[in-house]
């Protein structure tokens, strides 16, 4: 049985959050590069140079990578035989608090999603998986709601063809166009229920993207960047990075599909204690 | 690289052409959601604005907090079609610009048209390459909305790409001669999402 205190897993986030902001993710970061130098379109070429830049300088100086610091999503990995000292959530968004606090980040979350009101740090969107062992991993993802307002669902059924699938996915990337700012990450949840799948596709987009790729996310990366929005939507071959797709069980009777996407910033750091 | 002083006297707006890279010195202010909702309502009340827009430019963006010894922070360009629905009622009040990212609706185009205003694109994440071309930035209005509020910048060679010119020309359906671009075609999608 490991012993953990509130206190550090606050540490540790606030850490987490600051990272996660201030460094570009290094597959991310690779991704640009190698975007550049297969990037023919001279418009699309000068914007992954500012894309890159940006990202030197936020590091440089300990700035947000994007003004929009997110809505922090925590994802953690809770070992069965750890003991937490403490309330976990309340560890969580208080290491939240104090990293947006020192990383002179944005307040963009507000309490009542109807009422809006004043913004805040926190609460986190948080997801705690029970896993065997006796470590816990913390995953901070600030994702940005540009691109997660471009989020889509379908519920195909069961019997759908792969290809009203493949159709899918890329449709919800040409709806998305210029708005949630590409090149993109696609985060694709296939399977389990309709929330699931929404988890599924977010969580995909913590997978690294310079990792093997399935034949199924290469075809789709390859028709995804056939649509020639490019950079800022204003044409050239790199509308997306990667494809990433996570499946689950599903039910006979149907066949939920999300398809997440990520802007370019795409942040997440990841600590185990 | 065109330099350019703004605010923008209407002879040098129309001037202007879609795909032009600008750099762009002296005022502008920041406004996103919330605020043009809070304008929006001032205008429908017949009142008088907070801020006089005339001749001015608008910059889609929401800051984060100033760190020490900075000027501002991260500043980059928000998502400009959420502010679609109050962009008529500003451009016939007299706003002359507006800085973003994205595409923005058929009514927007049509009211840049109709009020000969300019609408341009800057780098779209970039907010911390950004914040070098700020030289002064004060929330003057609507401060209780935080990083929403109205922020006055003052901005040196601040890097635009002209996007919508004033003739209605939208870089977004930047047609090739002999047939249109994949741009062209996803733009045409999404009008009809």
């Amino acid at each position: 049985m490991k012993t953990i205190k509130a206190e550090a897993i606050s540490n540790v986030v606030s850490d987490l959050c600051i990272k996660a902001n201030t460094v570009l993710r290094g597959d991310v970061l690779a991704a640009l590069k190698r975007a550049l130098k297969k990037e023919k379109n001279k418009r699309a070429g000068d914007i992954l140079e500012k894309i890159i830049c940006n990202s030197q300088v936020a590091k440089r100086e300990n700035l947000a990578i994007c003004q929009d610091t997110g809505l922090p999503c925590v994802f953690v990995e809770l070992g069965q035989d750890v003991r937490i000292v403490g309330d976990l959530k309340q560890a969580i968004n208080k290491g939240v608090e104090a990293g947006y606090r020192e990383g002179y980040f944005r307040n963009s979350v507000v309490l009542d999603p109807l009422s809006r009101g004043k913004s805040g740090f926190s609460p986190a969107v948080i997801h705690i998986e029970m896993v065997k062992g006796n470590k816990l991993a913390l995953t901070v993802m600030p994702k940005g709601f540009g691109c997660e307002n471009k989020t889509q669902l379908k519920m195909f059924r069961p019997t759908a063809q792969i290809a009203e699938i493949k159709k899918f996915i890329v449709e919800v990337v040409k709806t998305a166009g210029p708005d949630a700012c590409p090149p993109y990450i696609v985060g694709v949840g296939i399977g389990g229920s309709a929330d699931y799948a929404a988890f599924l596709a977010k969580q995909a987009l913590l997978k690294p993207i310079d990792r093997r790729s399935s034949k199924l996310e290469k075809e789709l990366l390859i028709r995804i960047n056939k649509l020639n929005i490019g950079p800022m939507g204003l044409g050239g071959v790199s509308t997306a990075l990667a494809v990433n797709i996570q499946t689950y069980p599903t039910h006979i009777a149907g066949l939920p599909v999300v398809v997440n996407i990520s802007c370019h910033a795409l942040r997440s750091a990841t600590k185990s204690l | 690289m065109k330099r350019i002083n703004i605010p923008l006297k209407e002879k040098k707006l129309t001037n202007l052409k879609i795909g032009e890279k600008l750099l762009l010195s002296g005022i502008i202010y920041t406004a996103r959601d919330q605020a043009h909702k809070r304008l929006f309502e001032v205008i429908k009340k017949g009142k008088r604005l907070p801020v006089d827009l005339r001749g001015q430019i608008i910059y889609y963006c929401g800051p984060t907090k100033t760190p020490k010894g900075k000027i501002i922070g991260t500043c980059g360009p928000t998502t400009s079609s959420r502010m679609d629905e109050f962009t008529p009622a500003l451009l016939k009040a007299g706003l002359k610009g507006m800085i973003g990212k994205g595409s923005r609706s058929k009514e927007v185009i049509a009211a840049i048209k109709k009020y000969k205003a300019v609408y341009f694109l800057t780098y779209a994440g970039c907010g911390a390459l950004l914040a070098k071309y700020i030289k002064k930035a004060k929330p003057v209005v609507y401060r209780d909305l935080g990083p929403e509020a109205i922020y006055k910048l003052e901005v040196k060679d601040f890097p635009v790409i002209v996007a919508i010119d004033v003739r209605g020309n939208n870089i977004y359906k930047e047609a090739s001669t002999n047939k249109k671009t994949n741009i062209a075609k996803s733009y045409e999608a999404r009008q009809s999402y």
